[in-house]
């Protein structure tokens, strides 16, 4: 077993080292998929994730380059190593599928979300939001007299946070698109 | 060179292009284009089945049994999603076929219309890819890349949806693009590291067994040439799953017989001893590992595979090898010589001792008797009277399908065609077709029995009209044998609903087509009928009347380790542990 350091007998070492063993330890993984922009390509991806009983925490697609037809579905999912490991290869599988990266593992990434919350308040309470806002630098992109809307831009915890800060104020409504990621670094 | 046509002529000419002689189908509104075309032309043969159903087994059949994708042409709506069952089945046992549905004019899409169904949504899980063609201009490279896709990597169907309208209409036709011009292609080669580290282990192995699947069929010839050699090179025992029976010749001596639920005992204690397991194009189905926790505990384990989802997906793998089976094995063999041909002969000789004790208990032993036909012994005098016959066999789904594959012995791949990994009744009697179709003088057997052929018994018409001399080879025990053995051993024999109540005289019926029926009931006269079924030229229904009660075994209970193995002569009583019991 030179080739691959393995120890002989050893039987608990992956020759990719993968992952050492199967751990019951349930993690959250970015996985980053670049698929042909045709007809039910994220069906057949959502389709992989329902059919096989894997979770879903954030989804997002657009396309990316409209002359080579390629679309960026980036997929926010959590499970063992094993179950990770699992969602790549069936991915990968998937005839419209060009690459899968995992940028949870493939070195530092950054990830963003774009989140437009409304905040129904009066009085002292619009006050407090917009210097909330201020916080965050949350953009207000609409205003009533008796709301806002903001649009943040930040980590999924940011938004989170700013969320479970708005509730006591007035949070009304919030829509996320999702997170997006990339790979830091030149290439 | 750009032709202009219409699409349905685009579809015979694609066919034609990609060396296809027989497409199985039915027809329908949103497919007489193509049929029209069909009429109009003699290269290409279309069989008519009896539902759509059939048509898809026939393809399976015709593909297992040559190696080239088999062709299936149905209607919308009902006639798509009487495809689906057949579907599911290539899929799950990696047979590539190309189904060519018609559909709604595009105008009329979305509108419930009459035989409209979403036929790429419904059979997105089941179809490797399926594409609906909007344009005429796009279905040729479609079709082009429909068996591309269907043949290169894990092979596996394919659906094309193809609009009424879109069939009509014209545009240029072009031809197949060359296979390297394609982004689908999963890489062939084995990264040589890995294989090195496998040849290391297998030089230093005590206990290596080579554990098999249908992948190395799928592989092609050469696969199985190369795991011959590797086998009879390094003296290391062999064993297969269900779908890769043949691929290794049960007369070789290194031979374990198939492995499983309803393995042979041999095959199941060695690998649960084993110290290295090298799994060949196998998935380590459930069918396959039994309790995982307890599956092979003292191994390392190697896994060759296409598709790379297939590994670690149940069993922690150490030596994960992702590459096509015959690639692997020629660059596992070369490095293996290169190196010195080394194996632990001392220690791999005590490991035959040890299996040579495990083939003395007699796994596939059984109770005889002179006055009523045991169904083993049918399958072993079926064995007999064909052995040396240019022979290829198809299967149902239950006990019958066991003991064919326990009983009857293949020395080639291609020869063996059963539903494996699906379990679709109603597959061997229209999957003997397709064979029948692909080898017009060879012998074509379907072992069934009597609950699983009446699902797909229609096709009798089928087997007359194209004077296909199909033998349908029925193990008769009036009973869902293998529901009832289930029943017996899980479900305190409260046989609830698995009697083959009202079921109808095979002869009759045979003659009602005009075809020869045969029915034996005495273990005597078994000889002369089944050599009456084979010198007939014209299909036969053999009316075997078995042994009602009778059990499959050996036996793994469910969630029972390979070690732990039931066989004919204990006790059954309690042998499924609650745990065991919600298994399938």
């Amino acid at each position: 077993m030179n080739a691959l350091q393995i120890k002989k007998g050893a039987n608990k070492h992956s020759a990719y080292n993968l992952r050492p063993t199967f751990s019951d330890a349930v993690e959250q993984h970015t996985l980053a998929v670049l698929v042909d922009n045709e007809a039910g390509v994220l069906a057949r991806v959502i389709g992989l994730f329902s059919g096989r009983g894997y979770n879903i925490d954030s989804l997002t697609v657009a396309e990316v380059d409209r002359s080579g037809h390629l679309s960026r579905i980036t997929i926010v999912t959590r499970g063992t190593p094993q179950v990770i490991e699992q969602i790549k290869a069936q991915l990968g599988r998937i005839v419209p599928v060009h690459t899968v990266n995992d940028l949870t593992v493939e070195g530092p990434s950054v990830e963003r979300e774009l989140a437009l919350i409304k905040v129904t308040s009066e009085g002292e309470k619009r006050v407090e939001a917009l210097r909330l806002a201020d916080i965050f630098r949350a953009k207000v992109v609409d205003s009533t007299l008796s709301s806002f809307v903001f649009e943040l831009t930040g980590t999924p915890d940011k938004i989170d946070a700013f969320a479970d800060l708005m509730r006591p104020i007035g949070l009304s409504e919030v829509a996320r698109t999702g997170v997006a990621a990339l790979r830091r670094g030149e290439d | 060179m750009a032709r202009q046509m219409t699409g349905a002529k685009m579809v015979v000419q694609a066919l034609r292009d990609q060396g296809v002689d027989t497409v199985f189908g039915y027809p329908g509104g949103a497919v007489l284009p193509i049929y029209d075309e069909i009429f109009q032309q003699n290269d290409i043969q279309h069989i008519l089945v009896r539902h759509e159903q059939a048509a898809i087994h026939a393809a399976e059949g015709y593909a297992r049994s040559t190696g080239k994708p088999g062709v299936a042409l149905v209607t919308s709506g009902p006639g798509a999603t009487n495809a689906v069952t057949g579907l599911t089945d290539a899929l799950l046992d990696s047979i590539p076929i190309i189904v060519l549905s018609g559909q709604v004019p595009t105008f009329m899409i979305g509108t419930d219309a009459f035989q409209e169904a979403d036929t790429v949504g419904i059979t997105r899980p089941c179809t490797k890819h399926n594409w609906l063609v909007k344009e005429t201009s796009d279905l040729p490279q479609i079709l082009h890349r429909a068996f591309h896709v269907a043949t290169t990597g894990r092979p596996g169907p394919v659906l094309i949806d193809i609009p009424k309208d879109v069939q009509f209409a014209t545009a240029n036709y072009s031809d197949a693009p060359k296979k390297s011009s394609y982004r689908y292609n999963p890489p062939v080669k084995g990264d040589q590291d890995a294989i090195t580290a496998l040849v290391t282990a297998l030089e230093t192995a005590k206990k290596p067994i080579f554990y098999t699947g249908g992948g190395v069929i799928n592989s092609g010839p050469a696969a199985s040439q190369l795991l011959r050699e590797l086998v009879e090179a390094t003296g290391a025992p062999i064993t297969s799953t269900l779908m890769g029976l043949g691929a290794y010749p049960a007369s070789g001596d290194k031979w374990l017989g198939m492995l499983g639920m309803h393995g042979l005992y041999e095959a199941n204690m060695a690998m649960h001893d084993c110290d290295l397991m090298i799994c060949v194009g196998a998935r380590f189905d459930d069918r396959i590992t039994g309790r995982i926790d307890a599956f092979s505990p003292h191994s390392l384990k190697a896994h060759i595979d296409i598709d790379p989802s297939s590994i670690n997906k149940i069993i922690h793998i150490d030596i994960p090898i992702v590459g096509d089976v015959a690639h692997v094995l020629e660059d596992m063999l070369r490095i293996w010589k290169a190196r010195g041909r080394k194996m632990n002969r001392e220690a791999v000789a005590k490991w035959w001792a040890q299996i040579n004790e495990w083939q003395a208990v007699n796994c596939l032993n059984y109770k005889d008797d002179s006055k009523v036909i045991k169904p083993q012994y049918a399958l072993q005098r079926l064995e007999a009277l064909t052995k040396g016959m240019d022979r290829y066999v198809t299967t149902e789904v239950g006990q019958h399908q066991m003991w064919a594959a326990q009983y009857l012995n293949f020395e080639d791949p291609h020869r063996w065609m059963t539903s494996g990994g699906l379990g679709t009744m109603g597959y061997g009697f229209p999957a003997s077709i397709g064979v029948q179709m692909a080898h017009r003088d060879a012998l074509v057997i379907n072992v069934a029995g009597e609950a699983s052929w009446l699902m797909n018994m229609q096709e009798m018409g089928t087997a007359m009209q194209f004077n296909l001399p199909v033998k349908q080879f029925i193990l008769n025990n009036e009973r869902l044998g293998m529901v009832r053995q289930w029943q017996e051993l899980l479900h305190g024999e409260r046989y609830s609903q698995s009697w083959s109540q009202a079921l109808p005289d095979f002869v009759k019926l045979a003659e009602a087509f005009g075809a020869k029926g045969i029915i034996c009931s005495d273990p005597a006269d078994l000889d002369d009928a089944i050599m009456d079924m084979i010198k007939h030229d014209g299909p036969v229904i053999f009316d075997c009347l078995v042994e009602k009660h009778e059990n499959c075994f050996p036996m793994i209970p469910s969630g029972a380790a390979h070690n732990k193995m039931l066989m004919g002569d204990v006790s059954t009583k309690d042998a499924i542990k609650e745990g065991g019991a919600v298994l399938v």
